[in-house]
């Protein structure tokens, strides 16, 4: 039977077909999510924060871009996905609050975006969809059976990217 | 690293009182605004782990309408006003003199006349801060937003969540017996101000 596996903030998660992973109420937040289409496994991570080197103390490596990413890929590649096949998706990172003097850390959703597509990168994975930005919240859930990536929101409805 | 958030139980009810005092001045003064009787609970002042706040409002995709404001001076932090929906909209209605369920959106005047409300929250509690502490706490103007519980905790999260995993909440419930008022009302101090605040206290 087909779980719905929950991703809580600073968590991710693996999983195989046909179960899905959702990850409920990304702000500056984003959901980044791993798939390999032929072996239907995936993951979905859901990082705050870009870069752990510039954050104090923490234990926690799902927390940050940097550091999340990885872990993910690695786990993804240990249940039998083919690190060259995977695509990347990501959605989140909105600026939810509207200051005319915005500090960085009330733009913090854009520098997550940019981070995470540069990690991707690094990793020589292929970034097929993006849906970042906004002011507004997001839920996200990949279906592992498909690699279709739900956005869902509030006020404008729900996609599949 | 010094654990910041190790406060010995003679400190955390210091702290519990202090925002007992400035959350029953807003309570009057949220009263006095409404003209109806506001009730609320004790304080409570948690130390949980950051993923876990969204859960005080309903879970990371209950929709919530947020007034945000920043504290600046030398205990900064963050405060939310946040309301469920209906709630939000009712206590619209009561500003604007109309019945219950006329609010439907929040247009520009709504929008205001909740900000005011987090604003006069704001300054009421902030006041008590400043009666025990002589630090004084400087609120922002207020901005507003409707959306999922969990998207607009980031903001604060997220500053937390560059200098640990756990968040300290000073948490208030304010209630009206016709659902009018229905609002959690959260100081998150940043990481460093919490000690400024006990020091200030003096209490060991």
């Amino acid at each position: 039977m087909a779980a719905l596996i929950k991703v809580g903030m600073a968590d991710y998660k693996v999983g195989r077909n046909p179960d899905t992973l959702i990850s409920y109420g990304l702000g500056s937040c984003i959901g980044v999510s791993l798939y390999d289409p032929i072996k239907k496994v995936g993951g979905l991570l859901h990082i705050m924060l870009p870069d752990s080197t510039q954050a104090r103390a923490s234990d926690n490596p799902a927390k940050f871009a940097d550091t999340g990413i990885p872990l993910m890929i690695n786990d993804v590649v240990a249940l039998g996905a083919t690190k060259a096949r995977l695509v990347a998706k990501l959605a989140g990172g909105a600026q939810m609050f509207a200051f005319s003097n915005a500090s960085d850390i009330m733009k913090v959703g854009n520098r997550n975006a940019e981070t995470c597509k540069q990690i991707l990168r690094r990793n020589g994975i292929k970034i097929v969809a993006e849906d970042t930005g906004g002011n507004y919240g997001r839920t996200v859930s990949i279906d592992l059976a498909t690699g279709s990536y739900k956005v869902k929101t509030i006020d404008r409805g729900e996609k599949n990217i | 690293m010094v654990d910041e958030f190790d406060l010995t139980p003679n400190q955390l009810d210091a702290m519990r009182e202090i925002g007992n005092v400035g959350a029953g001045n807003a309570a009057t003064a949220l009263s006095q605004v409404l003209n109806k009787k506001i009730d609320m609970n004790v304080p409570k002042v948690s130390i949980i782990p950051i993923e876990d706040v969204p859960d005080l409002v309903g879970g990371p995709d209950a929709l919530i309408v947020a007034v945000f404001l920043r504290v600046y001076g030398k205990a900064p932090g963050n405060i939310l006003f946040l309301m469920p929906k209906e709630n939000a909209f009712y206590m619209v209605d009561d500003l604007m003199g109309r019945p219950h369920g006329t609010t439907q959106e929040l247009g520009e005047m709504e929008v205001s006349a909740l900000k005011e409300v987090g604003n006069i929250l704001t300054g009421s509690y902030l006041n008590s801060f400043f009666h025990f502490t002589n630090i004084s706490m400087i609120p922002s103007i207020p901005s507003l937003a409707m959306d999922m519980a969990g998207a607009i905790l980031n903001i604060v999260l997220v500053q937390l969540g560059q200098m640990g995993d756990h968040a300290m909440v000073i948490e208030t419930k304010f209630l009206a017996e016709d659902d009018s008022v229905n609002g959690h009302f959260f100081l998150v101090p940043d990481p460093g101000s919490l000690g400024t605040l006990v020091k200030a206290v003096g209490v060991e």
